[in-house]
C-alpha cells in the first residue's frame, strides 16, 4: 500500500521556459534540458574579439564542420554540472579507497621491480598526454558552439586534469612520495625515443586551429587507441606479469573512458548523420591523424606488449567508428 | 619503501604545475599565441603562487556535496510552492532582473574563464582559471534550476536567454561581458578577476542573495550560500592575478593601472542597477545603496588599493565623483524604468509611502530636495488614471549603453552629456569616465550594438514600439511589462492568497 501525502496543487502557468517549449513542446523539462538548451548567446556581440576579429565572440565558423543545430549534440549521459559531479565524486570515492588499500599495504612491495620500471617508463609518462587532452578539450569548450557540446568538452578538459593526477600518483607510490618517479617519466616523455612520437602528436594537436579537428585528433582517435591499448591490452599483461594490483590504480580512468566513449561515438555520430560533407570531413580528419597515431604508438605498443597490440587497437577503433557511420 | 609525507605545495606542484613541459616540435606560441599583444610582459610563469590548491578528486568530492544539498533545497521549495513564502510579489521582479541581465553573465564568465584556462601559457593559471570556468557554469545552472519554478508562477522570466540577447537595458550588462571576454586575456583577467570578482561582486551577489534572505526567497538564498565557497576561490584568484601581474614587470603597472580605472568605472555603472534594486525592488530592505557602496567599497576596497599603493597603483580614477554618486543613481534608475516601465520585461510601481519615507531618511541630502517631488508627481498622475509612461526612446551612452539618465554630480538638475567625434561621427556618453574609455579603444567602442540606434535603423522589426517588444524581444505585451498593479502577477498572487 502506498500512502499517498496531500500536497496543494497549484496551477502552474507555464511548464517550462520557452526556448524549452519551442524545442520539445508545452511539458516539464527536464533540468538536464533546462540547464543545456539555448543557454549561449546567439547574436549582437556588440565588439569582435581583439584576439580573432574575423570572427564574433561566439561563432560557428571556428571549426569546418557545419550543422544546421549546434544543439544536436546531445550528451547520452545528460551532464549538467550538477549530475557531472556527482557522478565523478562517486568515482573518485571508489578509487580514494583503491589508492589507500593500495597504500596501506605497500603493495608496490610485491610488485616486481622490473614491471615497476616499466611502469614509470611507459605508463606514467600518460599524465602528459592527459595535460595534452585537457588543453585540446578546453580549447573546444571555449571556441566551440552551443552549450551542449562546449559543456561536455569542459567537463571532458577537467576529467583530462583528474585524470593526469591519478597518474601522478602511481609515480609518487612508487617512489615514496619522493618525486623522482615523475621526474625520471618525464625524462622519458621528453628524451626516451619511444615517447617522441607521441610528444610531437600531442604538440602538433595542441597547435591545431580548428576545435573539431582538435577533438577528433584527441577524444576519438589518439584516446581511442590508447585506451585499447594500455588501459586494456597493457592491464591486462600486467595482470599476466605480476602487476595486476596496479589495476587498483588504473580502474578510474578504465571506467571513465568506458563511459567517455559513450559520448564521443555520440558526437561523431550525429555530425556524420548531418551532411556528407561533414562525412567526408571527418573522414579525412581521422584518416590523416589515425596515420600519425599509429606510427607515433607503434614502439610504444611495441615495448608494452608486443607486436600485434597496435593491430588490436586499431581494430577497436574502426569497429567503434563503423558504429558511428564513419566508417563502412 | 617508506613513503614521505608530501606537504600540500609540493604535492599540488607535481600533480599540477609539474605536467607542463617545453615543446620541441612546435613553437609554444603557436599552442599560446595571445600572450603578447597586450604588451603585458610575463618574464616568468614559475612565480605565480597557487591560489588554491584544489586536485579533481577534491573538486568533485566538495562540489558534489554541495549540489546535493542545494538541489534537496530546490526540490523541497517547488514540492512546497515556495514562491508562496516572498514576502510580496513585487520582490520576484528583482528575481527577473537576476534571471535575464545577470545569470547569462555567468555564462559568459564561464566561456571567458575557458578561453584564458587555455591560452594562458602558464599552466598553474591556466588550472586555475578551468576551475573558476567551471564553477561560473555551475552558476548558471543552479541558477537557472534554481528560478525555473518562478518561471512557472509569474511572468517575465520565460524568454530570458532571447531577450539577454536583445532588450535595451539588458545590453548594459551584456555589453560589459562582451566587453571583458573580446578583450585579450589579461585584461580579461583585470576586468572579471579582479575588479568583478574580487572588488566588485560583493555589490552584486550580496545585496541580491541578502535580498533573498530577507524577502523569503529560500531558492535563491540557498543557491547564494551555496556559491559563497566557489566565490571566495574566485576572489582569491583575482587577488593573485593582480599581484603576478605587477610583480612581473614594472612596465605592467601603467597597462594595469588603465584597466582598473577603465574596468571600475564600468563596474560602477553596471552596478546602478544593483542599487536601484536594493533601494527599490525589496519589500523588506536590506541597507540602503549608499551604505552597502560605502561597506563595500569605500572601506573594503580603499583598504585593498592602500595595499597595491606599494606596486605603484592608485585608487581608480574618477573614484571621487562615485563617491558623490551613491547618494543619486538608484533614484535616477529606478524612475527611469518606472517611466519606461511598459518597455521593460518586469514590473514597477511607485514606492508605497512608507518605503519614500525609508528613502527619506536613507538620503537625507537628496531624496527629498531631488526625487521625491517626482514620486509626488507620479501618485497625482496615478490617483486621476493617468499613469505616466514616456513615449520616447531614450539615448543611450555609447560606452555603458545606460540611457543618459545620469545627471552631473553637483548639479542635479542638469543632466550629464559628453560627446566625441571620431572619424567624422558623433558619440555621446553619460559621463567623463565613459568618454575617456571610448577615446581609448574608439575602434572597440564604435562596433556597440546600441538597442536604441538599432531600432531607428529598421534592425528590430516594428515599426511601432509594441511591435518590437512582442516580435523582436518576445515579450508578452500586457503581462510582463507594465505596472504590477493590475498585472497577472498581481492577480494571480490575490488569488493563490485569498486577497479579494
Amino acid at each position: 500500500m502506498t500512502i499517498e501525502i496531500k500536497t496543494a496543487m497549484l496551477e502552474p502557468v507555464r511548464n517550462t521556459f520557452a526556448h524549452i517549449e519551442r524545442r520539445f513542446g508545452d511539458k516539464p523539462a527536464t533540468r538536464y534540458q533546462e540547464a543545456t538548451y539555448d543557454v549561449a548567446s546567439e547574436i549582437n556581440f556588440h565588439y569582435k574579439p581583439l584576439w580573432q576579429p574575423e570572427f564574433e565572440l561566439n561563432d560557428k565558423g571556428r571549426t569546418a564542420i557545419v550543422m544546421k543545430d549546434w544543439y544536436a549534440f546531445k550528451d547520452p549521459r545528460q551532464f549538467y554540472y550538477g549530475t557531472y559531479v556527482q557522478m565523478r565524486a562517486k568515482q573518485q570515492e571508489v578509487a580514494e579507497s583503491n589508492y589507500s588499500f593500495f597504500e596501506k599495504r605497500d603493495l608496490a612491495r610485491l610488485i616486481p621491480d622490473t614491471i615497476q620500471q616499466k611502469v614509470i617508463r611507459l605508463l606514467v609518462p600518460l599524465r602528459h598526454v592527459e595535460q595534452a587532452a585537457n588543453l585540446n578539450n578546453m580549447y573546444g569548450s571555449s571556441l566551440g558552439y552551443g552549450t551542449a557540446i562546449t559543456q561536455a568538452l569542459l567537463y571532458n578538459g577537467m576529467d583530462r586534469l583528474g585524470n593526469a593526477q591519478y597518474l601522478s600518483r602511481i609515480g609518487l607510490i612508487l617512489d615514496g612520495n619522493s618525486g623522482d618517479a615523475l621526474a625520471e617519466a618525464k625524462r622519458y616523455w621528453m628524451d626516451d625515443a619511444v615517447w617522441q612520437g607521441v610528444r610531437a602528436y600531442c604538440e602538433a594537436n595542441i597547435c591545431v586551429e580548428d576545435w573539431f579537428e582538435s577533438f577528433v585528433a584527441q577524444d576519438v582517435v589518439l584516446d581511442g587507441l590508447i585506451y585499447e591499448l594500455v588501459y586494456l591490452q597493457f592491464d591486462q599483461w600486467l595482470a599476466d606479469n605480476g602487476g595486476q594490483d596496479f589495476s587498483m590504480l588504473t580502474e578510474f580512468i578504465q571506467n571513465w573512458n568506458k563511459d567517455t566513449n559513450r559520448w564521443v561515438d555520440a558526437v561523431v555520430k550525429i555530425a556524420v548523420m548531418e551532411s556528407d560533407a561533414n562525412k567526408q570531413l571527418l573522414h579525412q580528419w581521422v584518416e590523416n591523424w589515425k596515420g600519425k597515431a599509429i606510427e607515433a604508438l607503434a614502439p610504444l605498443a611495441q615495448e608494452m606488449i608486443g607486436p600485434d597490440a597496435l593491430n588490436t587497437a586499431i581494430t577497436a577503433l574502426d569497429t567503434r567508428l563503423v558504429k558511428t557511420g564513419l566508417l563502412k | 619503501m617508506a613513503a614521505k609525507k608530501l606537504n600540500i605545495k609540493d604535492k599540488y606542484r607535481l600533480l599540477t604545475r609539474d605536467l607542463d613541459w617545453d615543446f620541441s616540435y612546435e613553437d609554444r606560441k603557436q599552442a599560446f599565441p595571445y600572450e603578447e599583444f597586450e604588451g603585458i610582459k610575463i618574464t616568468d610563469w614559475n612565480k605565480w603562487e597557487d591560489p588554491f590548491r584544489l586536485t579533481m578528486d577534491s573538486y568533485w568530492k566538495y562540489q558534489a556535496e554541495k549540489e546535493k544539498k542545494l538541489y534537496a533545497i530546490l526540490d523541497a521549495f517547488s514540492q512546497n510552492n515556495g514562491h508562496l513564502n516572498v514576502v510580496d510579489p513585487r520582490y520576484v521582479n528583482a528575481v527577473k532582473i537576476f534571471l535575464t541581465g545577470v545569470s547569462p553573465l555567468e555564462y559568459q564568465a564561464y566561456q571567458g574563464f575557458a578561453h584564458v584556462g587555455r591560452q594562458f601559457g602558464g599552466v598553474g593559471a591556466r588550472v586555475a582559471c578551468q576551475m573558476q570556468s567551471l564553477d561560473e557554469l555551475r552558476h548558471v545552472q543552479t541558477q537557472i534550476h534554481a528560478m525555473s519554478h518562478y518561471n512557472k508562477f509569474f511572468d517575465g522570466f520565460q524568454e530570458f536567454s532571447h531577450m539577454h540577447d536583445r532588450v535595451w537595458y539588458l545590453s548594459v550588462p551584456r555589453s560589459f561581458f562582451c566587453d571583458a571576454r573580446s578583450a585579450g586575456p589579461f585584461e580579461f583577467m583585470i576586468a572579471i578577476g579582479f575588479s568583478f570578482e574580487y572588488v566588485l561582486t560583493n555589490l552584486l551577489f550580496v545585496p541580491f542573495m541578502s535580498g533573498a534572505a530577507y524577502n523569503g526567497d529560500m531558492a535563491t538564498v540557498t543557491f547564494g550560500f551555496s556559491a559563497q565557497s566557489d566565490e571566495a576561490r574566485h576572489m582569491t584568484l583575482g587577488l593573485e592575478v593582480i599581484k603576478f601581474l605587477l610583480e612581473q614587470h614594472e612596465d605592467n603597472v601603467p597597462i594595469v593601472q588603465k584597466w582598473i580605472d577603465k574596468w571600475f568605472w564600468r563596474g560602477t555603472r553596471l552596478l546602478t542597477i544593483v542599487a536601484m534594486m536594493m533601494d527599490y525592488m525589496l519589500p523588506n530592505k536590506v541597507m540602503s545603496w549608499k551604505e552597502a557602496w560605502e561597506v563595500y567599497f569605500e572601506e573594503a576596497g580603499g583598504a585593498l588599493f592602500k595595499d597595491l599603493a606599494r606596486y605603484g597603483i592608485r585608487m581608480p580614477k574618477y573614484a571621487e565623483t562615485i563617491e558623490k554618486e551613491k547618494e543619486h543613481i538608484s533614484h535616477q534608475a529606478w524612475w527611469t524604468f518606472y517611466t519606461h516601465g511598459h518597455a521593460a520585461g518586469f514590473h514597477t510601481w511607485i514606492p508605497s509611502d512608507e518605503e519614500l519615507d525609508w528613502l527619506s531618511a536613507q538620503y537625507p541630502d537628496t531624496f527629498d530636495k531631488y526625487y521625491r517631488p517626482l514620486w509626488d508627481m507620479a501618485k497625482e498622475m496615478e490617483a486621476k488614471g493617468e499613469r505616466f509612461y514616456t513615449s520616447g526612446l531614450p539615448q543611450l551612452c555609447q560606452t555603458c549603453q545606460i540611457p543618459m539618465l545620469f545627471t552631473e554630480m553637483d548639479n542635479p538638475n542638469q543632466n550629464s552629456m559628453r560627446d566625441t567625434v571620431y572619424q567624422g561621427e558623433r558619440y555621446h556618453f553619460c559621463s567623463d569616465g565613459c568618454c575617456d574609455i571610448f577615446n581609448d579603444e574608439p575602434e572597440k567602442f564604435v562596433q556597440a550594438w546600441l538597442p536604441v540606434h538599432q531600432i531607428f535603423q529598421g534592425n528590430c522589426g516594428g515599426p511601432d514600439v509594441g511591435d518590437i517588444l512582442k516580435d523582436y524581444y518576445k515579450m508578452n505585451i500586457g503581462h510582463d511589462n507594465m505596472d504590477i498593479k493590475g498585472s497577472p502577477d498581481e492577480a494571480r498572487w490575490n488569488k493563490w492568497k485569498g486577497i479579494a
